[in-house]
């Protein structure tokens, strides 16, 4: 009776062991006051929701839970905020693996605590090619970072030239202009360096004339001195390179002045359904690069945008490319049978994911490879209040680019 | 170029002249260095936005329960936190930094950080010398003249104006003649934060609404008011009017140090702190007084 009872409570003891699963610890880093924390967030939830009702990661016969952590970076108003973030996620939450980051700045210091701890830390933000390039430098130190959205300025750069391309030869076409007159108006920061410089080499030889550069501070309340200036050139072309709220300040007043210039380029205020609003409906015919619509950029695309919608009743940023970020860990583990960051490592420079808004292989910086067909990102253009993906014109689902007043 | 840099220089100018003279008020009349002036102007337009776009009231009755809302609120906050530091100055500017950085948050929370935009109350452009000015930037142009006409009326032709000047001119005189200087002090805040609330009203639509939108005016606006000399309402206009053209210069002169217009305007305040430390109409002002 003695021995029936004794064995009775040692189970009821050893029943929460037996019963308690395995989970790793996915720290999610963003701005969580705003849209592009927002959208970190809701797309690793999405991720995580997803597989563990599908059971969770299979490592060694076990079955993984994810577990999300909320980190909300602030970095948008403070990079030390951001730091420190990282710090907390790391040593006192004992996150497992950090995804996330939006600003570049931030994300180069998120980095090196990252790197500090040797945890693997999967970008979804921030496009400053020096991410990339610390990896190259110093393999041993860095190569536990992995940018999964968005491409790397550079690779920004080749999809921005194709579609200024195809948007020059529809303006010589429609227009009968030979040769584009074309005004770069670039906020003044570290990422878009890069790219102004390529635009200023690169468009002449595509045969378009650049008529300036205008560089305001990211968060200008006013562009029409830039925008006055932009007129009196004759512009054909606006091309913005733009992640801050000017981007809204811009699209406005353009339409505002009912400027025959169209504007393209790198917008991501414009990414978001609430431009249009926030706009007050006056950014018509404004295109810039995207990530997500529902078009067949990989077979899971527009399941996964439609999901989303559905979901937070709105469309995803960029910055869901959380989603893609769990999906490819988890199949890393899988492949890998392990959870040791040093194992991941040479499995994820292998793999060729096919992930929602891309399909994923790394170069030597750990940089998505560029590739129609791989990565190139999209173009969408407002068009009567609603966002219509135009570029590349090959894949399914896409509509054709419209030139005000045509 | 030079009608761009005319017309581009006297819209945005009308624009900072609206910020400019409210906080040039308080500081003239009450000595108050209300850093949350522009916090106030922040959250008349988060106001204004809630009113237009989910109550469906028209954008006058909008624009005039956000102006008088957020007047009704700098009373509360003058006698629950200005009030009782007045006599320190330095107390009265950390507490009022201390207002706008909690109004910030608020909005933060309460909004998140999205981007809001309003609609324009005009719409439309005329040509101007060739430059397109949108109707709404010129509204403000014109309520700008008329704050200022209204201002000047209500401190030089009211009796309330000439309380709010014998306080200003010697608090313990004014004090010992039986005026209540404190309701005095009251009131002048309550003038000040309705003029910036107006000037919330009437830029929202240019501008994109968002927690951070008081940072950038005010420092524009601290560079307007030692420009033109602090207190003095005539030096705001003239001040926020060279500001403006400096801006647009920059911007037409030099298009890849667009950027550094703020740079530029802040340099000018330094500028003229060494040279002239009370502006360009400070004295005139005290002695207008």
């Amino acid at each position: 009776m003695l021995r029936t009872v004794a064995l009775a409570v040692a189970a009821i003891l050893a029943a929460p062991a037996a019963l308690a699963q395995e989970t790793i610890k996915i720290a999610v880093l963003g701005p969580m006051a705003f849209v592009q924390g927002e959208n970190h967030w809701a797309g690793a939830e999405m991720a995580r929701d997803e597989i563990n009702k599908a059971g969770g990661i299979s490592m060694g016969g076990k079955k993984l839970k994810i577990e999300l952590l909320r980190v909300d970076t602030n970095e948008i108003q403070s990079v030390p905020d951001a730091t420190n973030a990282m710090e907390r996620a790391i040593t006192r939450d004992k996150a497992d693996y950090v995804i996330g980051g939006f600003r570049s700045e931030a994300t180069l210091a998120m980095q090196e605590v990252a790197m500090d701890n040797k945890k693997l830390f999967l970008g979804c933000g921030a496009a400053d090619a020096k991410l990339g390039a610390n990896v190259e430098k110093d393999y041993a130190r860095y190569k536990y970072w992995f940018r999964i959205t968005p491409l790397n300025s550079p690779g920004l750069g080749r999809t921005i030239f194709a579609v200024l391309g195809d948007i020059a030869a529809q303006i010589r076409r429609d227009l009968k202009k030979e040769m584009p007159k074309v005004a770069i108006l670039a906020e003044k920061v570290m990422w878009t360096e890069a790219l102004v410089a390529a635009a200023q080499a690169n468009l002449p030889k595509m045969k378009m004339e650049v008529v300036g550069v205008w560089q305001p501070s990211p968060v200008s309340t006013d562009v029409t001195a830039e925008l006055a200036a932009i007129d009196r050139t004759g512009a054909d072309m606006v091309f913005t390179i733009l992640s801050g709220p000017v981007g809204i300040v811009v699209g406005r007043q353009m339409g505002e002045r009912k400027m025959k210039a169209i504007a393209f380029g790198i917008n991501v205020e414009a990414q978001k359904d609430g431009f249009w609003q926030a706009t007050a409906g006056k950014a018509n015919f404004l295109a810039t690069l995207d990530t997500y619509a529902e078009v067949e950029m990989t077979p899971t695309t527009v399941a996964f945008v439609k999901a989303f919608k559905e979901r937070f009743k709105r469309s995803p940023t960029y910055n869901a490319g959380t989603y893609d970020a769990i999906g490819l860990l988890k199949e890393a583990i899988e492949k890998a049978g392990s959870r040791d960051a040093d194992k991941l490592v040479p499995v994820i420079e292998k793999m060729t994911y096919v992930g929602t808004g891309a399909i994923l292989e790394f170069d030597k910086a750990h940089d998505p490879v560029w590739g129609i067909g791989k990565d190139t990102g999209i173009a969408v253009q407002w068009q009567d209040g609603q966002k219509v993906p135009f570029w590349p014109g090959q894949v399914k689902g896409m509509k054709p680019f419209k030139l005000p007043g045509m | 170029m030079l009608q761009d840099i005319l017309v581009t220089g006297l819209v945005n100018g009308g624009v900072y002249a609206l910020l400019a003279i409210g906080f040039s008020l308080v500081f003239g009349v009450a000595r108050i260095v209300n850093i949350a002036h522009t916090a106030f102007y922040m959250l008349a337009a988060y106001c204004f936005y809630t009113l237009l776009t989910r109550t469906g009231l028209g954008v006058a009755a909008s624009g005039a329960i956000a102006v008088a809302a957020v007047t009704l609120l700098s009373v509360v906050c003058y006698r629950l936190v200005i009030e009782p530091v007045r006599e320190h100055e330095a107390a009265v500017l950390i507490a009022t930094i201390a207002l706008g950085l909690i109004f910030q948050e608020l909005m933060l929370v309460a909004y998140g950080g999205s981007f809001l935009g309003i609609p324009s109350a005009v719409e439309g452009v005329v040509s101007v010398a060739g430059v397109s000015v949108p109707y709404q930037r010129l509204l403000i142009l014109v309520v700008a003249a008329a704050v200022l006409v209204a201002t000047w009326l209500v401190l030089y032709r009211t009796r309330l104006g000439l309380a709010i000047r014998a306080t200003a001119n010697d608090l313990e005189v004014a004090n010992l003649m039986g005026m209540n200087v404190h309701r005095v002090a009251m009131a002048t805040v309550a003038i000040s934060v309705a003029l910036a609330a107006i000037a919330g009203v009437a830029v929202a639509p240019v501008f994109v609404v968002d927690p951070f939108m008081w940072l950038a005016p005010l420092v524009t606006v601290l560079a307007i008011v030692v420009l033109g000399g602090l207190g003095s309402l005539k030096g705001s206009l003239i001040g926020a009017l060279v500001i403006g053209y400096v801006e647009a210069i920059t911007v037409f002169a030099l298009p890849k140090g667009a950027f550094l217009k703020g740079a530029v305007a802040l340099s000018i305040m330094v500028v003229v702190l060494l040279v002239r430390p009370e502006g360009l109409f400070g004295v005139a002002f005290e002695e207008e007084r």
